[in-house]
């Protein structure tokens, strides 16, 4: 029988995942795609708690959180064309103009 | 059968989660990453979320991966070319820290702590309304503020990308 601990260990375990690779990758792309997996495993918890609570609090808000995130990247990659055009790179090492 | 598929599923995203953070070419990332997200599509499914698990493949794998794969072919990011790492000292640790993450959020899972109050909607009543039709109507009552403030949201985010993304004239 699975139950909600089984799906808040995948989320945890997803969001960590995207953690790690916001830390180690260096292109600005990526490290978009793993903030986006992070949303997508809170996500998960959230559709988890609203099914095992008989609630539908849980989905509206990922209903919600999902809109963000479509407006997010759409920001986002908007951001690094930018900085691509300014730069000729999108290696988040060489954005250092910010640096003391 | 459900059981399996949870276990299926789960494994599949996990394993390419750990595959779009450690593979080079980011065109692969981004299809990686969707087929992460269509796993846990399949997940919602399971948690009688069907509503949310159409959106998430359409959202996920119809906007945001051609997003993410038209502004990866725009910018021509090259493959061969080895991306030089400025602080390789720093993976190591990362990923310690990730691990130390995940054994405090397990912690926190054990300890039991989520208890909540249950609601109204369980699986029959949502089954007789309708998944769809409790999500619409939920969002044009009690949800009508958050829902209106989206729209605006939406339409600042485009007006944000052109004029983030464009020429100066």
């Amino acid at each position: 029988m699975i139950t909600l601990t089984h799906y808040l260990v995948l989320s945890a375990i997803l969001f960590s995942i995207g953690v790690v690779g916001v830390l180690i990758r260096r292109d600005a792309i990526v490290i978009f795609m793993c903030i986006e997996l992070m949303l997508n495993a809170v996500n998960l918890s959230f559709v988890a708690f609203a099914h095992f609570l008989h609630s539908m609090e849980g989905q509206m808000f990922v209903f919600f959180s999902m809109t963000v995130a479509a407006a997010e990247a759409t920001v986002g990659l908007a951001i690094i064309i930018a900085m691509f055009r300014n730069k000729d790179t999108v290696n988040v090492d060489n954005m250092n103009i910010m640096k003391w | 059968m459900e059981p399996y598929l949870f276990y299926v599923m789960a494994a599949t995203s996990v394993v390419a989660s750990l595959y779009l953070i450690f593979e080079k070419n980011p065109v692969f990332c981004a299809l990686y990453m969707v087929f992460s997200f269509i796993n846990i599509a399949v997940l919602y499914v399971l948690l009688e979320a069907q509503f949310i698990a159409a959106v998430q493949v359409i959202v996920y794998t119809g906007a945001i991966m051609v997003l993410f794969l038209f502004v990866i072919m725009l910018l021509m990011v090259n493959v061969e070319q080895k991306q030089k790492d400025d602080l390789p000292f720093q993976r190591i640790p990362a990923m310690i820290l990730g691990f130390v993450l995940l054994v405090v959020m397990g912690l926190t899972i054990k300890s039991k702590i989520f208890q909540g109050k249950e609601g109204e909607y369980t699986s029959a009543k949502v089954e007789s309304i309708g998944h769809t039709q409790l999500i619409g109507k939920l969002l044009f009552t009690d949800y009508l503020l958050p829902f209106e403030m989206t729209s605006i949201l939406l339409f600042v985010a485009v007006i944000g990308a052109i004029i983030l993304a464009k020429r100066k004239v």
